[in-house]
């Protein structure tokens, strides 16, 4: 129980960070200073202080929705393994679970987007579900490979039977591998998808859906954003970097080596997001469904692989 | 068995586990339908035709399911599909509605046919119709594999099966409302019992190509069911293309229960059983809410057409909140109902790699792609059908002149909205109920559900897939609750209404919002030109010309193209020629009776 709770709150209170650090690296690579690690911080709690700028179609869907994308994606990220396994909840909701939770809180910011009727908040919403109807599949696709792999749907069980010495390298995992990569800077709205820093309008996405949004809204829909990308690296680095994850019983030594070992993993991973985002250019938009369909055959095929070569 | 119906053979009815789930799908949404119709008649402009055939319709639906011989069975099948065809012609003065009642007729007559000689191959030469006496008889497999195809073609055409759907989403959206409901949610389910009778239960045991095909035709079905709704204005219209998207889901679960079973995992089989019977229980409560939704916007507004509508979440509630939630549970969202049976269909899929058959390797990761694949657009489509109609501003007047709809409708959608959630959180109690049915088809049912911890649902084993919707219903709530408290009390609660902000250029014209059209524009962009041949042309006026600029979009259905067109000019063309021999003279007739004579002698000899 203090396992599911400590980690609850690790997420939330970490996820600001890892983004504060991907933004404080990328401007490094870009040889400049770059805001403070602490920067997102401050712009939530400056969002959370301000008053709410409603537009006068705005409907309850509108100011209902931050809060119901934020409450999904809490839950979908308290359910990853981050630094121990064996929490209490992680019964509630299997990988293919997690990804429709995130589903939902998609399919709400995609209706808050159209609810005050403006062209942008439209652009938002029509071109963020033609990539979530690509990305949707593909995750699924890595999971089906996960999960004949460790002969299980639960993020657990898959994540301990990876550190088993039977799995070894294999071609299906590392597709899978890719198609995951490729479909968490597609949800996350990273470059070369989606640019998170852009305020040019028609390059936007997730910006231009929550382009209505202020105060303590925009604070919540960030935070569920910070919650995302942390949720995205933490299942890469639980399914294919184990090492180090603290099993139920170990004692209290174990769980602090794994909190540090799970904080180490996540720098090695935004250090790698951010060396990739400024290497590369961003696409057009009518580009994503091809990188976003190769992230599907990818995946599809490591599922395919698999269930070709295990034996009745 | 009861002394109606023909001589001597009479009409055998019995209540087994499949026939009583069935009956609960099938009374549940007629009791919602009625009800809703209650307040929704009142807008009848011709309510002697809806009136005497609706009831007449729920009887043919029950009989069917209830039916236990052939001519009692197809008696039932007809009546229903007579009685539906009647409550489709109900407008029949609209534009369209004849033209959809006629297609109808022609799908219906032809699927029955396809039906009755399915029967009349179970029976045999011998003749028992009653399901006891085939369920006894041993078809060979080429006979088993004929009756499979023409219950496919039978049960498939009224269901909705690509390439079979062509019908449905001409005359779903024709019927009143409830009607509508009806027939979405609750006819197509019938169609799925007598496929379900005819193959699980009285075919005896499968062969293992049977769940391939019709596996695959589900997953087809599905991806096109979805696709052709992302392209639809027309709000009951892409409700009646998503019919035919979840009927290819239910269809998926039923024929990996026909692999598994062909392989004696009773198991899995149970499991991909329930799975689809659960599919079709809560396609049978969203759909029909979402029909009442989509009826109580046509009533206060008089508009079918998504472009016409917008904003009605001011003038309308209550609508837009059930038909929100009908939207989440069709889009397969946690924690509502729909998510849970594809779920368990996902669990079937993942158990597949045990089968031995090689097509069946490649085949079923195949599907579950186009499975994930139309669930994913099922949710771009229903962000699509809600974000239009509801949100946003109103695009014309009687929108936004709309009143919310009366409270009998009102009733029959909250039950609906209730049993969405319902299902959707205490999934377990459900799977436990199916356990007779499939028990008595596949041999196996799912471990006891009563009793886990916490009421999560575990179809295998729990270390290998477990779900909690109560669990996860219950944090989403409390963290957002909690999480708007703590922030109206610690931080801000100040609110300000003003101008929409828009990057600084808000245009206050309502035309400027994103349109039905334009929201599946991208996705048109990625499927539509392979699937529908889609083409733009834009027409942009010279400079100086105050022309309006156009931009057309031409889509086809391929399907429709490349099979009903040709079998039209072959049926057309044979009428042609037959007509000419209506008028022969005597000569010619009484040649043609000879030589049809002799020809008849010949065939017999060479028989014998």
């Amino acid at each position: 129980m203090t396992v599911q709770f400590g980690q609850m709150l690790l997420v939330l209170a970490f996820a600001p960070l890892l983004t504060g650090y991907v933004r404080k690296l990328k401007a490094h690579l870009l040889r400049r200073q770059g805001p403070p690690l602490v920067q997102p911080y401050r712009d939530l709690l400056r969002l959370l202080r301000k008053e709410v700028v409603l537009a006068h179609s705005a409907s309850w869907v509108f100011r209902v929705a931050p809060y119901l994308v934020f409450a999904t994606t809490w839950a979908a990220a308290a359910l990853v393994p981050t630094f121990a396994t064996g929490l209490v909840f992680s019964n509630a909701a299997d990988m293919i679970a997690i990804v429709a939770l995130l589903g939902s809180a998609r399919f709400m910011l995609a209706l808050a987007g159209l609810d005050v009727g403006t062209s942008f908040g439209g652009i938002g919403s029509s071109r963020e579900m033609m990539i979530a109807s690509l990305a949707e599949p593909a995750m699924l696709m890595v999971v089906f490979t996960l999960s004949l792999l460790g002969g299980s749907t639960q993020l657990s069980t898959i994540a301990a039977s990876m550190q088993g010495p039977e799995v070894g390298l294999r071609v299906s995992l590392a597709l899978a591998l890719v198609a995951l990569i490729m479909v968490a800077i597609a949800e996350n709205a990273r470059i070369p998808v989606d640019n998170p820093a852009t305020h040019l309008e028609l390059t936007m996405v997730h910006e231009a859906m929550i382009l209505e949004y202020s105060g303590r809204h925009l604070a919540l829909i960030e935070t569920a954003s910070h919650l995302k990308l942390l949720l995205y690296l933490s299942v890469i680095v639980c399914v294919f970097f184990p090492w180090g994850i603290a099993v139920s019983g170990q004692g209290l030594a174990a769980y602090f080596a794994g909190v540090g070992l799970y904080a180490v993993k996540l720098a090695g991973g935004g250090f790698l997001l951010a060396v990739f985002e400024t290497a590369i250019a961003k696409m057009r938009v009518f580009r994503v469904p091809d990188f976003l369909g190769a992230a599907l055959m990818l995946g599809f095929l490591a599922a395919l692989l698999l269930f070709v070569t295990q034996a009745g | 068995m009861l002394p109606v119906g023909l001589p001597w053979v009479g009409a055998h009815l019995r209540l087994d586990a499949l026939a009583a789930f069935f009956l609960v799908v099938v009374n549940l949404g007629g009791a919602t339908a009625s009800l809703y119709g209650l307040g929704y008649g009142r807008h009848e402009e011709a309510p002697g035709r809806v009136l005497p055939f609706f009831p007449a319709f729920l009887a043919g639906m029950n009989l069917v399911v209830l039916a236990d011989d052939a001519f009692t069975f197809l008696f039932a099948w007809e009546f229903m599909s007579l009685s539906s065809w009647a409550l489709v012609m109900a407008h029949h003065r609209r534009p369209g509605n004849a033209a959809a009642g006629y297609l109808y007729l022609l799908m219906a007559s032809f699927g029955t046919l396809a039906l009755l000689l399915a029967f009349g191959l179970l029976a045999g030469a011998a003749g028992g119709y009653a399901f006891e006496g085939i369920r006894s008889a041993m078809p060979s497999t080429g006979i088993a594999g004929a009756v499979l195809a023409l219950a496919l073609i039978g049960a498939g055409s009224k269901a909705g099966i690509v390439p079979l759907h062509v019908w449905l989403p001409l005359a779903h959206p024709a019927a009143p409302s409830h009607v509508s409901a009806l027939m979405s949610g609750v006819m197509t389910k019938v169609a799925v019992y007598g496929f379900v009778r005819i193959v699980f239960d009285l075919l005896g045991t499968p062969a293992w190509w049977w769940g391939a095909l019709i596996a695959l035709m589900g997953g087809v079905t599905a991806i096109m069911g979805v696709l052709h709704a992302l392209m639809e204005h027309d709000l009951k219209r892409l409700l009646a293309y998503h019919t035919v998207e979840n009927i290819g889901i239910i269809f998926i679960g039923l024929g990996l229960s026909l692999a598994f079973q062909a392989n004696a995992m009773p198991a899995a089989a149970a499991l991909a059983l329930t799975a689809a019977l659960f599919h079709v229980f809560n396609h049978c409560v969203f759909k029909s809410l979402l029909f009442f939704g989509a009826g109580a916007v046509l009533t206060a507004t008089g508009e079918r057409d998504m472009e016409h509508l917008g904003g009605l979440i001011h003038r309308m509630p209550l609508t837009a909140f059930a038909f929100l939630i009908g939207s989440a549970a069709i889009s397969a969202l946690p924690p509502f109902n729909g998510f849970v049976s594809e779920w368990l269909t996902f669990q079937a899929i993942l158990l597949s790699p045990a089968l031995p058959q090689w097509l069946l390797k490649f085949l079923v990761p195949a599907i579950g792609a186009l499975l994930a694949l139309s669930a994913a657009l099922a949710a771009a489509c229903f962000v699509k059908a809600f974000g239009i109609t509801f949100l946003g501003r109103a695009r014309t007047q009687v929108a936004r002149d709309a009143v919310e709809t009366d409270a009998r409708s009102l009733a029959a959608m909250f039950v609906l909205v209730a049993l969405c959630l319902v299902a959707g959180v205490l999934p377990g109690y459900f799977i436990d109920a199916l356990a007779p049915v499939t028990r008595a088809l596949a041999g196996a049912r799912l471990p006891s559900q009563e009793g886990l911890q916490w009421l999560t649902i575990v179809p295998i084993a729990e270390s290998r897939s477990s779900y909690n919707g109560l669990l996860l219903f219950a944090f989403i709530a409390l963290a957002a609750g909690l999480g708007a408290e703590v922030i109206h009390r610690w931080a801000s609660n100040a609110t300000r209404r003003s101008a929409p902000w828009d990057c600084g250029f808000p245009d206050p014209s309502p035309v400027t919002q994103y349109t039905a059209g334009s929201f599946s524009q991208p996705i048109r962009k990625v499927f539509g030109t392979v699937v529908f041949r889609a083409r733009e042309e834009v027409d942009v006026p010279a400079p100086g010309d105050s022309r309006a600029a156009q931009l057309r979009v031409r889509l086809r259905d391929v399907l429709w193209d490349v099979l009903y067109v040709p079998i039209g000019a072959v049926v057309t063309f044979a009428a042609g020629w037959l007509n000419k021999v209506q008028f022969m003279t005597i000569r010619g007739y009484l040649t043609l009776v000879f030589g049809a004579l002799v020809l008849l002698l010949t065939v017999l000899a060479a028989w014998q």
